[in-house]
């Protein structure tokens, strides 16, 4: 492999020891772009012109070794619901087609400010809302590991772009595991930190009890650096955490000895494929060896948690989404003899079937008379959910670990016709969201067939620093082979 | 729990969501059955329970609060440029009083 197309973190060593500049790896990213991405399809688009100019300007600094910060000259891409000034956000949707946002998001803006250079924006399921990247507007992506797989979702471009070697590393959001389930099926490290730990302003809403924003990379050092360029407090997101943000590479190597890790007997039941399990266990029992006790626990209102999650997700989306209303930006249907008309026709002409699907349920859920037994209700259940956490944090459980994903990645249009069966693919990850906790997702190896398998990490609010240091831990300890991609 | 097609009917209003009669009765059969697993939930006891409506620090999200002051905002005539019907300084809308 050519020095440029390393992992984020040696990508950085290579350019502060001067083996590589941003230039150079500016081009050989879009080299392989262009190579493989006419069958992966992770990318909406390129913004290349923009991206030369900035690592032309990032070679300059590297050469006077004013680098600044780790990250300047890396190639990053983000998914598509990041607003980026001047170039076409659409959020996965044909109702945001054409619309060029006016300003930044804090994430894009902090990226900037460290030098990374952004070199296009990277498919989604519409409005982050699917598993699979099957419903985004502007077809799917597919799994660089079986371009008949899907790469996940939502995040599914951010995840297949790092999986294909495109980009070093890349930013998604998860809401119920749409950065960690994508991660795991194309087998790389994807990270949900705490709710409040990442502004989310100038980012395209879904459900913001829930949203957040989280990097892709191949290893987990790759993922701190990036969580590093993006993490802290912003004026312009109220939920954001004023907390400090530490230096969350200096603690990464700190082993697996003397820690507790629970793992949920709830989270290795039905529906669990038995070579992810076997994938999973054998990754505990390489922690274990690294000195890591492994603690059975329960996390008995874990059963509840798709259930509630598809009340308050869907709710707090028909909410957000009232704003696409044909007025303001994007999509406006044409023709219409009254106000309302414009509005109930762009929407329906503007959004997609699973969209409308959670609109409507979401609509229901809030309308009249179903409000305390469906809102209100999950949002108590949420509470039960986070307090089953916080006893096992209490009990001296550093981390909870578990499947990421209760399958390996599935065919295209494999569960496209079944909401059910796929909403069943965040069960393990939503917890995580309901409570506000931090999660990640490694890989820990591979089914028969070839697909990668991934090992999930919770650990308590705002200690990333800690979940961290625990994944790379197990990244060590499992040490999973290379493998040729067959692209 | 089933939905009836007049239930539908009025959520897609709610929602200002114009649905065929194809999609309506899509609808019913795929709400149906999502409702169907989500009624799983009124078994579990809530009673002493309150709600989690913040997801974050609490204390900190309250200290957070900042005086309702008016700050400089984007130019207009950019965001304006983004609308698919305005005249410089306003959006277009049909007309709503005859």
């Amino acid at each position: 492999m050519s020095a440029p197309l390393l992992p984020l973190s040696a990508l950085c060593r290579a350019f502060e020891r001067r083996e590589a500049k941003p230039s150079e790896a500016l081009e050989a990213s879009l080299r392989r772009i262009a190579r493989t991405d006419g069958k992966v399809h992770a990318f909406l688009r390129l913004t290349e012109e923009e991206a030369r100019s900035a690592a032309r300007e990032s070679d300059e600094r590297r050469a006077r070794n004013a680098p600044l910060s780790a990250l300047d000259g890396v190639p990053i891409a983000i998914k598509d619901l990041f607003c980026q000034r001047g170039v076409e956000t659409t959020a996965g949707s044909r109702i945001l087609a054409g619309y060029v946002p006016p300003y930044d998001a804090t994430v894009v803006r902090k990226l900037r400010e460290g030098g990374a250079v952004l070199v296009g924006k990277l498919n989604m399921d519409e409005f982050a809302m699917g598993s699979s990247t099957e419903n985004s507007a502007f077809g799917p992506t597919r799994n660089p590991w079986d371009l008949s797989r899907t790469p996940g979702g939502s995040s599914g471009g951010s995840a297949a772009a790092v999986a294909a070697k495109m980009v070093p590393g890349t930013l998604g959001t998860d809401t119920g595991g749409s950065i960690r389930q994508p991660a795991a099926l194309v087998g790389c490290v994807g990270l949900k930190p705490t709710y409040g730990r990442v502004s989310r302003y100038g980012v395209v809403a879904f459900s913001s009890s829930l949203d957040q924003v989280g990097p892709f990379a191949e290893d987990v050092r790759g993922a701190a650096l990036l969580l590093q360029a993006i993490a802290g407090r912003d004026e312009n997101d109220q939920t954001s955490s004023s907390r400090p943000v530490p230096d969350y590479a200096t603690a990464l190597e700190g082993g697996a000895r003397g820690l507790r890790i629970g793992i949920p007997a709830e989270y290795f039941g039905e529906g669990l494929d038995p070579e992810v399990e076997a994938s999973v266990r054998s990754a505990m029992d390489a922690l274990g060896r690294e000195g890591a006790t492994l603690v059975p626990i329960s996390l008995p209102n874990s059963p509840h948690a798709i259930a509630t999650y598809y009340i308050v997700a869907t709710a707090e989306a028909s909410s957000n989404l009232a704003r696409y209303d044909g007025i303001r930006y994007g999509h406006r249907a044409q023709g219409p003899r009254s106000l309302i008309e414009l509005y109930e026709r762009t929407r329906a002409e503007g959004f997609g079937a699973e969209v409308k699907r959670r609109i409507l349920l979401g609509t229901y859920a809030l309308s009249a008379g179903y409000y305390d037994a469906y809102y209100l209700r999950s949002q108590k259940i949420r509470t039960l959910i986070r307090r089953d956490f916080e006893q096992v944090f209490a009990a001296g459980i550093d981390a909870v670990a578990s499947p990421t994903s209760p399958t390996p990645a599935f065919k295209l249009g494999e569960k496209i016709d079944d909401p059910l069966a796929m909403y069943l693919n965040d069960i393990y990850t939503v917890p995580a969201n309901l409570a506000g906790l931090p999660g990640i997702s490694i890989p820990c190896g591979f089914s028969k067939a070839g697909l990668p398998i991934g090992l999930q990490l919770i650990g308590r609010p705002f200690e990333e620093a800690a979940l961290l240091r625990i994944a790379r831990a197990a990244e060590r300890a499992v040490g999973v082979p290379a493998r040729e991609l067959p692209l | 729990m089933s939905i009836d097609r007049g239930t539908v009917r009025h959520v897609a209003r709610l929602a200002r969501l114009a649905l065929s009669p194809e999609e309506e009765e899509k609808t019913v059969r795929e709400l149906g059955r999502v409702l169907d697993y989500i009624e799983r939930l009124s078994g579990v006891d809530v009673s002493a329970v309150e709600p989690l409506t913040f997801a974050g620090d609490a204390a900190e999200a309250k200290e957070s609060m900042r005086p309702d002051e008016p700050r400089p905002s984007l130019p207009r005539e950019e965001v304006l440029e983004q609308a698919p019907e305005h005249d410089g300084s306003t959006y277009l809308v049909p007309r709503i009083i005859e």
